[in-house]
């Protein structure tokens, strides 16, 4: 099996620990990903703007760079999104590498849980967690339950991080409501933005979330910036740096 | 003024933003627990799509069908192809009658059409009958939601709205007694009315009978005592046969306000003895709509379930929306008509989807607001900064060089230069938010390393 890692821009620059953590916790798992230095980013912050003409030559660049590999593993479910539900609008439906290429990238809980089948890893990790439901992950690629919709489904991430020694997980009163990140939205519309970001905070702080944690590193960036604002004391994780930290990976 | 002013001015009352979030959060609340009530919801979502997109696909022969049936009924049946059409007909059936106070319930079409302004402009006095409409009537604005009119108004401000039009106690904020005070206003309206016009929730081609569907009985009280009914209605209200109603109905109030079903669905299958029942059938804009890629928002039935749910609207309020639809759905209609005035709607939304999730009729609401976008972008309207950040984005991304070297410079520059430099007024990440903390390395960095070191 051939698995490329697909780190985006931001987390490229940012959040360097986040991809190693995924590196760790795939060879973990027996995976060996190579890293195609021809990747850059995904379009979404083009696609989001309603610029599709500036977001193509990204996507025809990204079909281009993972063509030779049978899986793209991301630690962002929102840019996974993006390739798999608006690709098909930005490649040329011509394009023979497409609609496999498209099919083939997965954010990381979905490939550790449905490819690879992992059980849920054993290790330590005695905090409090609260998961942020990133809506990407949660309505676009249905990584787990909305509130939404009446129909049970199971989600992975809470699946993966169910089996470490001393977790706990945060009861919030609102399980899935946005982050307000919303790439481009966060500067567009800042008063909102960082109100949905606030009240966001503010839940999980009386359900006294120790590490908060998503599957998207995205929202965390605009969590944590509030929460470093306003020197509240919780501790921001993506679940990739969770699990490699309590697997010792 | 865009949507990003004045959401703005509505967060910064703080303690009042939170408090509207909550009150809505409420009603999602309780449509949460209505729906898990009912075990086959999705299956009702999915065939209430189904009936609408069959009836968007056949809807002339429908609507000829309907006319029919109305005819026959008994009923007038008029047709409108835009507002002012529409205001012309319901104006011209009023003074035929010599109409001079009409009492209305509840209809967001003839919001769209803004019908008030033009028969108080002929001298017809208009009286709003559903009581949140009548205080946004009283305090002369726009209602800020589609169902729940007042929502943003507080108890105490209906107290002195009240106070100064109907005459209650100074100061008096208890909700039973402004409700009676209201009860009382509009019961002496009703009976002294010339002519009542409602809304229409559902129109049923086979049958040419109208279904109302109202909480509080003013659209049956309105058209109960004068002699003449006028029914206004959007063309995308029909659906085929009247047992569809039996899962419209199950998904109206459960989507809208929690409750099983409206208190009043009332059926109108031609005029009162010696009345007139006018049926107003309007395009304004819908044939266009059918025909392009944003067909499926034509299967709404206005219950608002996307305003309770989306966490834009609870936080800036229905007037940050300037349109008479406000949250994703008329993020979607009000920017297809005007897309010069209306284009921040579409961007005030985190692409979060919720709207779609819980919308009873599956509209792929927040697939539309992001294709909304690029038709902005088609009509350069998304702004010339935006565009150029764009460009000149795309343009770095492209080269996976420049992406080094400018996240380079970029970690060195936030890492070294003064905090006054970087968070300045320009920067409006910065204003209530901290940025990343900048690494020394890359992961591209980091990873090479990792790996020449194996």
């Amino acid at each position: 099996m051939k698995v490329a890692l697909f780190i985006p821009c931001y987390i490229d620059q940012f959040y360097p620990n986040v991809g190693m953590a995924t590196v760790r916790i795939l060879e973990a798992f027996g995976i060996h990903p190579e890293f195609p230095e021809a990747q850059t980013c995904c379009g979404q912050p083009m696609a989001n703007s309603g610029c599709m003409t500036e977001a193509k030559p990204l996507a025809e660049n990204f079909i281009r760079t993972f063509a030779p590999y049978d899986y793209v593993v991301s630690p962002s479910g929102s840019c996974v999104s993006m390739v798999r539900n608006h690709y098909d609008h930005l490649v040329s439906p011509q394009d023979p590498d497409a609609p496999r290429v498209r099919t083939g990238t997965l954010e990381l809980s979905e490939f550790l849980v449905n490819v690879l089948k992992v059980q849920p890893p054993t290790g330590e990790f005695a905090q409090q967690v609260g998961l942020h439901q990133s809506c990407h992950g949660l309505r676009e690629l249905r990584l787990g339950p909305s509130s939404e919709v009446m129909r049970p489904r199971e989600s992975l991430i809470q699946t993966l991080l169910s089996g470490l020694r001393g977790i706990r997980f945060s009861e919030l009163a609102r399980k899935d409501e946005c982050c307000g990140f919303g790439g481009t939205f966060a500067v567009a519309e800042e008063a909102v933005s960082c109100m949905m970001g606030e009240d966001r905070v503010n839940d999980h702080m009386k359900a006294g979330t120790q590490v908060l944690t998503a599957g998207d590193m995205s929202c965390l960036m605009h969590l944590d910036g509030i929460i470093r604002r306003r020197k509240v004391g919780i501790r921001v994780m993506h679940f990739a740096e969770i699990l490699a930290e309590a697997m010792k990976a | 003024m865009g949507h990003p002013t004045l959401a703005a001015e509505f967060t910064g009352n703080r303690e009042r933003a939170q408090w509207h979030d909550k009150a809505l959060w409420f009603v999602r609340e309780k449509r949460d627990r209505m729906a898990t009530s009912v075990p086959e919801w999705e299956l009702l979502r999915e065939t209430a799509s189904a009936i609408k997109q069959h009836t968007q696909s056949c809807l002339a022969d429908y609507l000829e069908q309907f006319e029919a049936n109305a005819i026959r009924n008994g009923a007038i049946v008029h047709w409108a192809a835009d507002a002012h059409e529409h205001n012309e007909i319901v104006l011209s059936i009023l003074q035929k009658h010599k109409v001079r106070r009409l009492v209305k319930s509840k209809s967001m079409l003839t919001e769209e059409c803004h019908l008030n302004p033009c028969l108080e402009e002929h001298g017809i006095e208009v009286i709003d009958t559903d009581l949140g409409e009548r205080i946004v009537q009283l305090r002369q604005e726009p209602p800020s939601h589609i169902v729940l009119p007042a929502i943003h108004i507080k108890k105490e401000e209906v107290g002195e709205c009240f106070h100064e039009h109907l005459g209650t106690e100074k100061g008096a904020s208890d909700p039973k007694y402004l409700t009676e005070a209201a009860r009382n206003h509009l019961r002496e309206c009703f009976c002294t009315a010339d002519a009542g016009l409602t809304g229409v929730n559902f129109a049923i081609a086979e049958t040419g009978g109208i279904v109302i569907c109202t909480n509080e009985g003013n659209a049956d009280l309105g058209v109960g005592m004068p002699k003449v009914h006028i029914a206004c209605m959007g063309i995308e209200k029909l659906i085929p046969r009247a047992e569809d109603l039996s899962v419209f109905l199950r998904l109206l109030a459960r989507s809208a306000t929690g409750q099983p079903v409206t208190t009043y669905s009332s059926h109108f299958h031609g005029p009162q003895e010696g009345g007139e029942l006018h049926i107003v059938l309007v395009d304004n804009g819908r044939s266009n709509i059918l025909k392009s890629e944003f067909r499926r928002s034509l299967n709404c039935i206005r219950c608002g379930a996307c305003m309770n749910t989306c966490p834009v609207y609870r936080r800036s309020g229905g007037h940050s929306y300037q349109s008479t639809v406000p949250g994703p759905i008329g993020s979607i209609l009000t920017p297809l008509q005007t897309p010069e005035k209306h284009n921040t709607l579409p961007f005030a939304c985190s692409l979060c989807g919720s709207c779609t999730d819980v919308c009873p009729v599956q509209i792929d609401l927040h697939h539309q607001l992001f294709a909304m976008r690029e038709m902005l972008d088609g009509k350069q309207l998304i702004g010339t900064s935006k565009k150029l950040s764009m460009k000149f984005a795309s343009t770095l991304l492209s080269h996976p060089w420049m992406v080094n070297l400018a996240g380079k410079v970029a970690r060195t520059a936030l890492r070294w230069l003064p905090r006054f430099m970087i968070y300045n007024p320009l920067n409006a990440w910065g204003r209530q938010r901290e940025l990343p903390e900048p690494p020394r390395k890359s992961f591209r960095q980091m990873f090479s390393d990792y790996r020449s070191k194996k």
